[in-house]
């Protein structure tokens, strides 16, 4: 059984100059498995990501045929129900740890925070489990970060923070919204390996949302390529270099390779009719 | 001769007592049109070297030498008609209040330049913008088109050489290959110099004829593209970020089983 199913996805944003439509009837199921959403700034993809935890705030509306979460209705879900879904069985990593983690709270408060308020769990107890995530990721001296601000820790660092603090309550599905664009290459493969190795091991089931294709073919197990709030191709990552549709070939031939040909990269031909608006 | 010889430089930055040694010891020339790469990650002092030319960081030790003349503090108005820079983020890069004129006429303006009128028209087309952008403000633009405004800024005075830290990496896969192109274009027309930073090894390889790998802000190793490309590189950490490179992930003889 599918753990999570979504169809016909529909995020509105009224505004001053009439309904501005983020994302346009989506489709997708997810297994126990790694699926990935690509596509570039503005496409819909972080909003789709968001729906799924109703985390749209006014003007914005959520519309779906069908939304549902491991047997729960969430488009009927109400307020609290969707509070007790939040984190304890889907949880979320932000883009930039930077500004999602809380400036003036030092780690450990902020990761056993949830533990003591939500579970009712005591301080100690909760320390221990907080320490415990923290070498989950692979931090050397959970300690010494516990301690820490968000701004004492590099940017590596903060990003396996938040990823910590969303494994805490073993969630079942995890949807992480480009959680390694902001690092550097050799720490972004450790991140990836992490999560990787909690989709292995804990079955969960992870939303993983990026704009690079690259990584996400490498990474994911089927890929969602979005455009302007559709889902225009659906595929297995491992065939992702033979997609056929024009804007998935063009996000990966517009991309320079090391030792690839000097002359100018073929940029995104957008004058097809896939790229046209109102097309169904 | 080379253009830019720097040799030896050292940058170290006072932090609450502390010394942060952001460039150690770094030496490399670039001869005049030629396409050098800086490449490396966060904290590897690659930015540090471009602000240090710029004379925005302070140089501590060695010395940054351009057409061989040794450059002064401050760095005066002949300076900036021969080097130019474009920043990373062109959402912090433009003054939000100014219009796209009036940002390309202050260089012109600064310098005594007459006929901006026409110059900042041609400088618009240059870059592949209409001219109707000419009195919009940065916040009507994209990602692309303010980063488009940015060289052309960067351009205004007709500089030798561009500096360009990380100028794609805020900006989508398809308008980099826009940017790229277009910066690829401008340097061959106008026989620029260009010092490039980046995290992207793909990009350093695509824009640039030769690459220093940059780790704790000391140089690794020094790379010509054919080099790069064949993978033939000696130290192990410019091999970890080869590999670890996201182009690399594609290679059907390198995916995961």
């Amino acid at each position: 059984m599918s753990l999570l199913e979504v169809q016909n996805l529909r995020v509105t944003f009224d505004t001053e100059t009439g309904p501005v439509q983020a994302v346009r009837g989506v489709s997708f199921s997810l297994g126990r498995e790694r699926l990935g959403i690509v596509g570039e700034s503005g496409s819909g993809k972080t909003m789709t990501g968001r729906s799924v935890l109703r985390l749209i705030r006014p003007p914005g509306r959520i519309e779906a045929d069908r939304m549902v979460f491991d047997g729960q209705d969430l488009m009927a879900a109400s307020e609290r129900d969707m509070r007790a879904l939040r984190g304890k069985r889907i949880g979320m990593v932000m883009q930039d740890p930077k500004y999602s983690l809380n400036p003036v709270m030092n780690v450990g408060e902020q990761l056993t925070e949830g533990l003591r308020r939500r579970d009712r769990i005591g301080g100690a107890e909760a320390r221990a489990k907080a320490i415990a995530a923290l070498e989950a990721v692979q931090i050397r001296d959970p300690e010494r970060v516990m301690a820490a601000y968000p701004h004492e820790l590099s940017g590596g660092m903060g990003q396996r923070v938040m990823i910590a603090m969303m494994l805490i309550p073993e969630p079942d599905l995890l949807i992480a919204d480009e959680p390694t664009s902001a690092l550097d290459v050799t720490v972004q493969a450790e991140v990836l390996s992490i999560l990787d190795a909690l989709v292995r091991d804990r079955g969960m089931g992870l939303i993983f949302i990026s704009h690079d294709l690259r990584l996400v073919g490498r990474f994911c197990d089927r890929v969602l390529v979005m455009y302007k709030g559709r889902v225009v191709e659906e595929l297995e990552a491992k065939h992702l270099t033979e997609a056929q549709h024009p804007y998935t070939r063009g996000l990966l031939n517009c991309l320079p390779r090391i030792g690839g040909p000097r002359g100018p990269l073929p940029g995104l031909d957008r004058s097809g009719d896939w790229a046209q608006e109102g097309v169904a | 001769m080379s253009l830019i010889e720097i040799d030896d430089l050292s940058v170290t930055f006072n932090a609450k007592g502390r010394e942060v040694r952001a460039v150690e010891g770094v030496s490399l020339s670039v001869a005049a049109r030629e396409s050098y790469g800086l490449v490396g990650e966060s904290g590897s002092g690659k930015s540090t070297i471009l602000r240090a030319l710029c004379g925005l960081a302070p140089v501590t030790g060695g010395s940054i030498r351009i057409g061989g003349e040794v450059l002064r503090m401050p760095r005066g108005p002949g300076f900036s008609r021969r080097v130019q820079m474009v920043f990373q983020d062109p959402y912090a890069s433009l003054h939000p209040r100014h219009t796209i004129d009036r940002t390309l006429s202050e260089p012109l303006a600064i310098h005594g330049i007459g006929g901006s009128d026409a110059k900042v028209v041609k400088a618009l087309t240059d870059v592949g913008l209409p001219t109707s952008f000419r009195f919009r403000y940065p916040h009507q633009l994209s990602g692309g088109q303010r980063q488009r405004v940015a060289i052309a800024r960067a351009l205004m005075l007709e500089p030798e050489i561009l500096l360009l830290d990380e100028p794609t990496s805020a900006l989508d896969a398809s308008v980099q290959a826009e940017v790229l192109n277009l910066l690829d274009r401008l340097r061959a027309e106008r026989g620029l110099t260009f010092l490039m930073v980046s995290h992207d090894l793909a990009v350093i390889d695509h824009m640039c004829d030769r690459v220093l790998v940059m780790q704790h802000g000391r140089a690794v190793e020094e790379l010509a593209r054919d080099d790069l490309a064949a993978a033939r590189m000696t130290t192990a950490y410019a091999r970890s970020l080869f590999e670890a490179s996201a182009d690399r992930m594609l290679d059907p003889a390198k995916a995961p089983a």
